[in-house]
């Protein structure tokens, strides 16, 4: 700890901090540009001038950029300093030189950081009369807008997408006045997380293409805490609507989460929720077969008929919330209930359940996976299924640079001087996937097989790092050297990581996963897991104990049941396409409760139209069983509502009682019932929860037109909504003090701060650290040690036949995602791959139609050669495109 | 007979190939050695023959008169001959100079090394080897030795750092990214005695611990290219460089990187990231280039003529050198006369000659016969010294207590008839176009700089507009990340300062 004087003011500080984030974390106005808390300091832009005195009898002081000046002990500041102020207006002055002065048509308006700099430093009135310079924009493809004339070359940019995020097609071009930020031809940009320019860019250079091409102001966004349901990581979003239609996706800070970035999936993945053909009223099929709209009343009547008669078994969701699954559990009794998953996948996802029940002290959050010294990834490509978590490996990668900075007395804010003492040094990752990953670039070793030699891979690592785990015979000697190099770099890291996941649809990778954190436990306290699953509440799924898809199926083809009730799935995704096609002949009735018209919804007798996320309010437990709320974000023109609202009316239809009537009875009741969920309630405050006797608000304090908004309806101002089911209001009222609990936190913003990753710095303990009130969620995993290793599996040596490798595509395999307009025309043209040897065999040659039949379904699709796959492994791309969801291939035919 | 022709690029650039081949018609059977460049440039191209052991020379010579020339000569009265210069060394000296780090230059054939040895060569480099590292370093001190670049920092100093922090791997980075208008000394140097810096390199390196050398060379100096490649190669081959040099088993080898053209790339920081193959962008100090510099190494980051003074420094003495020049300004400067002025060239003299001195009595004053009204001392980024401020004596101090500064040497002569308003706003332009382009006060500020020049030139708000640039210059020269753009109000405000009246500015500033 330092004590240094800001403007008269003594203050305890961290010395291994600059002055400027220390001053942000005090809560000073002090301008900035380059800076950033997760790219640090440049000291490019010039514009957090300072004063710094030498002692108390130095009067004259000096110029300091404040980004640049550690926080040492006994040193002396002044920001209200006239001559720093002048400079700091001047910096601006010169900054706005060439900028268009378009705020009136610019996207960025209103949360701008350059509006902000300028009103902050007082530069009212332009000097300049020389002519601006221009540049040509360019078609960044379907998420981001270029508008180069608006930059004003803080080079933030660059350094978060070529230094933070490792992407390298986008670049500073040009020179002196003429810098230029893009890419060498128009496209999208290559990199997954390209988005976060969007808020990275203190100005209107890059802006929301999505946002952009449905306009609105962010004082006009009606906005909720939510959590991003494209994986199962869990990220914090502040979702934004304006009259019942979702317009976008923001960051909302998590300090152990996503903290400042999401991954492009995320961001722009939400544009499911606002298609035109996504089920908005009840319907059922009429009598020439098709869907038909009826009134609600009608609706619930057909399906209560439907279920009566008890032969219908409800299919939950891992892309639900907990509350909708729970209800469609209570509506059908818990016999009558499964979990959604395919049989391998939910396989898989018990037995992540089961790890983090063992190794409940040891997991990691994806923040502290950014500080993890050795890092171990078992079968996951986590590019593709868990992008966010690339981007935090990424980091811990980079780790070393910090570590050797400290080493060479580089003070860690001090980016250049740390990316040059850290040059191409990385910490170690070790990839076993199916095959190459996009995290290639960083890896120390990868190492490709199918998921049984993965698994075997792993086991040898655990019987490696410690004797007593089993170790696997049969194992060829090269994968035996891998297994001790990786054991030896595992046990001599201070902060081991075991990252797994349940992408390849093979529980015994898992089994294997917890065997290497067994024995890494064992010496190494700090050792951590962190397991990635497929979708936003696979976990959750795992937690109701309830059978796989595969019963429901069994069950119907039994002739037990005859009737199915679909919460916001897709069988079709879930087993093979011919058995999920005779099931659904052989049924009397398919309900279907879903926000998308999905291949089932298609199919369907009745659709309850269910309310995404953006609709709805629930709970959802990511992968390391942190319990998050999501709140609606808007109420919907017509009767479309939560899965759970729809359960309560037909409980009410068929004369049951229902116990609760909004968010906060029906978490009791899961409580109450399923004890292993205890904790969800302390997820988020209740509904019922009031600061200062207020509620707290989803609109922006200066939300526009509130009188006028509905004007062509009723020339009356609308009374807002009453929320029943949280604590949030459905108008700009309410609680806007500094007290308000993270959880309830819809969008940041600060007097004098508008732009969302500078304002939430007011919401935050230290600038870029945890929320003052707490980082959202709560983990729910109780600790349960079971004892010794697991036993290693039996393996099957068939030898000869043709092995499947499921591949992930960021963009189309996650299917909510795929349906959003931007992400799919992402996505285009994808292959089966195999290697060279596997395609002479197959006698095909790279861009071949190649025909397979993968577990009785033909697939059809163009080859392309990967030789980074293993002999006889063919890499089938999970996605609209190819197959539409890992479900155990079992058997493959070439 | 042997005839000494110069083949440095500045006097083939006005004839010297052509006399040299008109020479080979003319005297058939006479020797024709080709060397650098005494720095006479108003004598290019000068032909030098050796009589009676001594060099005599004629200049400027064209291809016309050759043939009489050599008739002249055969003829036994070579100082009938209406181009007859007389001795060389006897010009240099009686002009003062004090040929120490150009001492060879111009006299011996450039990659020659035979005649290298023969004028002294590698005599630095044994006494460097035959001592410790410390020893060489206390010398480099003890001599004064500044950086030659521009900056003025102690050489002995920065070396001393370099060889004190503690590194498996050093480096030392030759800049030869000579980019400033009005300055040759580097190319001079390394075209026509390019064995001197690579000894001066070896010397740093063996003192510092450094194995390995760069050489920076600006792209614009292909001969220079040239002749050190071949130089080195020749290096090489005796032991100059290598892994076991002079017989010592001390190992130091140097490359050459070229640069793209950037001006910005001769301040070393971003020479380094251009060096290291990245955009040339500038980094922040500290870290220090001698503790973590090229690759985050320690790093001997001198200027050619810095490293080129070190042979001579230890082939003699410290003390030698150290005699020459002023208070603090010790040895020789390598001063490069350009500009309207009647003998232009590069001066080696000790440091404390008036700038009177050096350009009415050696440069003879303006070429144009008018009054000479000022002139930039120190590169574009230097400040204008009206005539009145002639009487300052050349040294970093006595030029920096009149806001001027020695640079790298290079002194551009201005007579009555310049306009001091559009000599600052090139000064502006040239910041603007060789802005890295990564801070704001270098980047915008010399844009805005420009504007508010046409604007008092145009007659708009005149004092205001003065004053306004005065608060842009006071910022860019506080406010900017580099000396590119920390330096480059200088020549404004001197401009401005000097030489109101250009700006139609009434009442002048109080300067001293």
């Amino acid at each position: 700890m330092a004590k240094i004087t800001i403007d008269g003011r003594q203050y305890d500080v961290d010395e291994t901090d600059n002055v400027l984030k220390v001053a942000l974390s005090k809560g000073f106005d002090l301008p900035y540009f380059c800076w950033h808390p997760e790219l640090h300091s440049v000291g490019a832009c010039r514009q957090c001038a300072v004063k710094q005195y030498k002692n108390g009898d130095d009067t004259q002081g000096q110029i300091a950029m404040a980004c640049m000046t550690p926080a040492s002990d006994g040193s002396l500041f002044s920001i209200s300093d006239n001559e720093a102020a002048e400079m700091r207006a001047q910096v601006v002055e010169w900054l706005m030189i060439n900028h268009p002065h378009d705020c009136a048509v610019c996207e960025e308006g209103g949360e701008c950081h350059l509006q902000d700099m300028t009103l902050m430093t007082g530069h009212t009135r332009r000097r300049y009369i020389g002519p601006k310079r221009t540049h040509r924009n360019q078609n960044l493809g379907p998420f981001i807008s270029h508008e180069m004339n608006r930059c004003i070359a803080c080079y933030r940019c660059v350094r978060y997408y070529r230094d933070y995020a490792d992407g390298n097609d986008l670049r500073a071009l040009g020179s002196h006045m003429n810098v230029y930020f893009g890419r060498d031809t128009d496209g999208p940009f290559e990199n997954e997380f390209s988005g976060n320019l969007v808020e990275v860019c203190p100005t209107g250079v890059f802006t929301d293409k999505t946002l952009g091409a449905h306009y609105i102001r962010k004082w006009d966004l009606q906005n909720a805490p939510s959590i991003c349901t494209h994986c199962s990581l869990g990220c914090n979003t502040s979702p934004g609507s304006r009259r019942g239609e979702l317009r976008r996706i923001q960051n909302r800070y998590h300090g152990e989460i996503n903290h400042y970035f999401l991954c492009d999936r995320g961001r722009f993945g939400a544009g499911f929720t606002t298609r035109d053909d996504r089920p908005r009223q009840p319907l059922s099929r009429s009598a020439n077969n098709v869907l038909e709209p009826v009134a609600k009343d009608d609706a619930i009547a057909a399906v209560r008929q439907a279920i009566a008669s008890g032969r219908a078994i409800g299919i939950g969701s891992p892309r639900a919330s907990i509350e909708d699954n729970y209800a469609l559990r209570h509506l059908l009794g818990a016999e009558h209930f499964v979990n959604g998953l395919s049989a391998a996948e939910s396989r898989a996802s018990h037995a992540v359940r089961d790890l983090l029940a063992d190794n409940a002290n040891h997991i990691a959050t994806l923040r502290e996976v950014e500080s993890c010294d050795a890092v171990f990834v078992i079968g996951e490509d986590v590019t593709q299924t868990a992008p966010r978590l690339a981007l935090s490996l990424r980091q811990s990668a980079k780790t070393k640079h910090f570590e050797l900075a400290r080493a060479a007395n580089i003070p860690k804010w001090h980016a250049r001087a740390v990316h040059e003492a850290g040059q191409h040094h990385y910490n170690p990752i070790f990839e076993a996937t199916p095959a190459a990953t996009r995290l290639q670039d960083i890896t120390a070793e990868s190492t490709h097989g199918d998921a049984q030699t993965i698994a075997q891979l792993a086991f040898a690592v655990a019987s490696r790092l410690d004797s007593q785990a089993p170790a696997p015979s049969n194992v060829d000697d090269e994968l035996l050297k891998r297994a001790e190099i990786i054991a030896e770099t595992l046990r001599n890291a201070t902060k081991p990581l075991i990252v797994v996941g349940t992408g390849l649809g093979d529980s015994d990778v898992v089994t294997a996963a917890g065997n290497v954190m067994k024995a890494l436990t064992t010496a190494n306290d700090a050792a951590q897991i962190f397991p990635t699953l497929l979708e936003a509440n696979s976990l959750g799924m795992s937690l109701f104990d309830a059978p796989s898809i595969d019963h429901a199926l069994t069950q119907v083809e039994s002739g037990d049941v005859d009737t199915l009730v679909v919460n916001q799935n897709d069988i079709f995704e879930r087993a093979p396409t011919h058995r999920v096609d005779a099931v659904l002949k052989n049924l009397k009735n398919l309900v279907v409760l879903d926000h998308s018209l999905t291949e089932t919804t298609a199919r369907a007798d009745h659709v309850l139209p269910a309310g995404s996320f953006a609709e709805a309010d629930g709970t959802l437990i990511n992968n390391e069983g942190r319990a998050q709320r999501f709140f609606q974000v808007f109420i919907s023109e017509g009767p479309i509502q939560e899965t759970w609202r729809w359960c309560a009316d037909l409980a009410r239809a068929l004369g049951r009682p229902v116990r609760w009537n909004g968010m906060d009875d029906l978490i009791t009741a899961i409580v109450d019932e399923l004890p292993q969920f205890a904790g969800i309630q302390d997820a988020a405050p209740s509904q019922s929860f009031r600061k200062a006797g207020m509620r707290f608000p989803r609109g922006t304090h200066r939300q526009a037109a509130r009188t006028a908004l509905y004007a062509e309806i009723d020339v009356r101002e609308r009374r807002p909504e009453v929320d029943a089911d949280s604590a949030l209001s459905f108008s700009m009222e309410g609680y806007h003090g500094s007290e308000l609990p993270s959880e309830l936190l819809a969008y940041a913003y600060a007097p004098g701060w508008e732009s969302n990753q500078q304002a939430i710095t007011r919401f935050q303990d230290e600038v870029g650290g945890h929320l003052k009130m707490g980082d959202p969620g709560v983990r729910i995993m109780t600790s349960k040690d079971n004892g010794g290793y697991t036993k290693l599996p039996q393996t099957n040596s068939d030898g000869g036949g043709w092995r499947v490798a499921p591949r992930y595509h960021i963009f189309d395999s996650e299917s909510q995602s795929a349906r959003a307009p931007a992400i799919a025309e992402r996505v285009n043209g994808r292959q089966i791959t195999v290697n060279r040897a596997s395609a002479d065999k197959l006698g095909v040659a790279d861009g071949d139609s190649l025909s397979i039949t993968i577990d009785g379904d033909a697939l059809s699709l163009p080859v392309a050669i990967d030789d980074s796959l293993g002999d006889q492994v063919i890499g089938i791309p999970i996605g609209s495109q190819g197959v539409s969801g890992v479900h155990a291939a079992s058997q493959v035919e070439a | 007979m042997k005839y000494f022709i110069p083949k440095d690029s500045a006097a083939v650039s006005i004839g010297a190939e052509q006399v040299a081949d008109a020479l080979t018609v003319a005297a058939p059977d006479a020797e024709i050695v080709r060397t650098g460049s005494r720095g006479l440039y108003w004598l290019e191209p000068l032909v030098e023959i050796e009589h009676d052991g001594r060099r005599i020379g004629f200049g400027p010579i064209e291809t016309d008169e050759v043939s009489g020339l050599v008739e002249t000569i055969l003829g036994g009265k070579p100082e009938s001959h209406p181009k007859y210069v007389g001795r060389i060394e006897q010009l240099l000296r009686d002009q003062g100079q004090q040929r120490l780090t150009f001492a060879r230059c111009g006299v011996i054939e450039p990659i020659d090394f035979d005649a290298f040895m023969a004028h002294g060569g590698t005599a630095g480099l044994r006494t460097a080897l035959d001592q410790s590292g410390q020893t060489t370093i206390d010398a480099v001190k003890e001599s004064g030795l500044r950086g030659r670049g521009g900056a003025g920092f102690p050489a002995g100093i920065k070396w001393q750092t370099v060889h004190d922090t503690p590194g498996a791997e050093k480096f030392v980075v030759c800049n030869a990214d000579e980019g400033d208008s009005g300055t040759f000394a580097d190319r001079m140097l390394m075209e026509g005695d390019p064995f001197t810096l690579l000894e001066g390199m070896a010397i740093a390196g063996v003192a510092t611990g450094a194995t390995r050398g760069y050489i920076y060379l600006r792209s614009e100096y292909p001969d220079a290219f040239q002749t050190l490649n071949e130089a080195i190669n020749i290096a090489r081959r005796h032991n100059l460089l290598g892994s076991n040099i002079l017989g010592s088993g001390k190992s130091f080898d140097v490359e050459i990187r070229l640069g793209a053209g950037a001006y910005i790339c001769g301040e070393e920081t971003s020479m380094l990231e251009s060096l290291e193959g990245k955009r040339g962008l500038v980094r922040f100090k500290p870290p220090l280039p001698a503790i973590q510099g090229f690759q985050s190494k320690p790093t001997v980051i001198n200027n050619v003529i810095t490293l080129s003074s070190v042979p001579t420094i230890l082939a003699h003495s410290a003390a030698t050198y150290h005699s020459l020049g002023i208070n603090k300004s010790r040895g020789t400067l390598t001063l490069q006369l350009s500009g309207n002025v009647a003998r232009p060239g590069l001066y080696e003299i000790p440091f404390g000659a008036t700038l009177e001195h050096v350009i009415n009595e050696l440069g003879g004053g303006s070429a144009s016969g008018r009054p000479v009204r000022t002139a930039q001392v120190g590169g574009p980024l230097g400040a204008y010294v009206p005539a009145s401020h002639f009487d300052t004596p050349i040294g970093y101090e006595e030029l920096g207590e009149r806001n001027a500064m020695v640079g790298h040497g290079g002194v551009v002569v201005f007579d009555d008839t310049v306009n001091m308003a559009e000599q600052a706003r090139f000064a502006m332009e040239f910041c603007d176009l060789e802005s890295c382009g990564k801070c704001t006060p270098c980047r915008v500020g010399s844009v805005r700089a420009q504007e508010v020049i046409d604007q008092i030139v145009a007659g708009h708000d005149i004092e205001a507009n003065a004053d306004l640039l005065r608060e842009l210059m006071e910022l860019m020269a506080q406010g900017s990340l580099c000396a590119h753009g920390g330096m480059a109000p200088a020549p404004v405000l001197s401009a401005l300062n000097h030489f109101s009246e250009d700006f139609g500015v009434r009442e002048p500033a109080e300067i001293n």
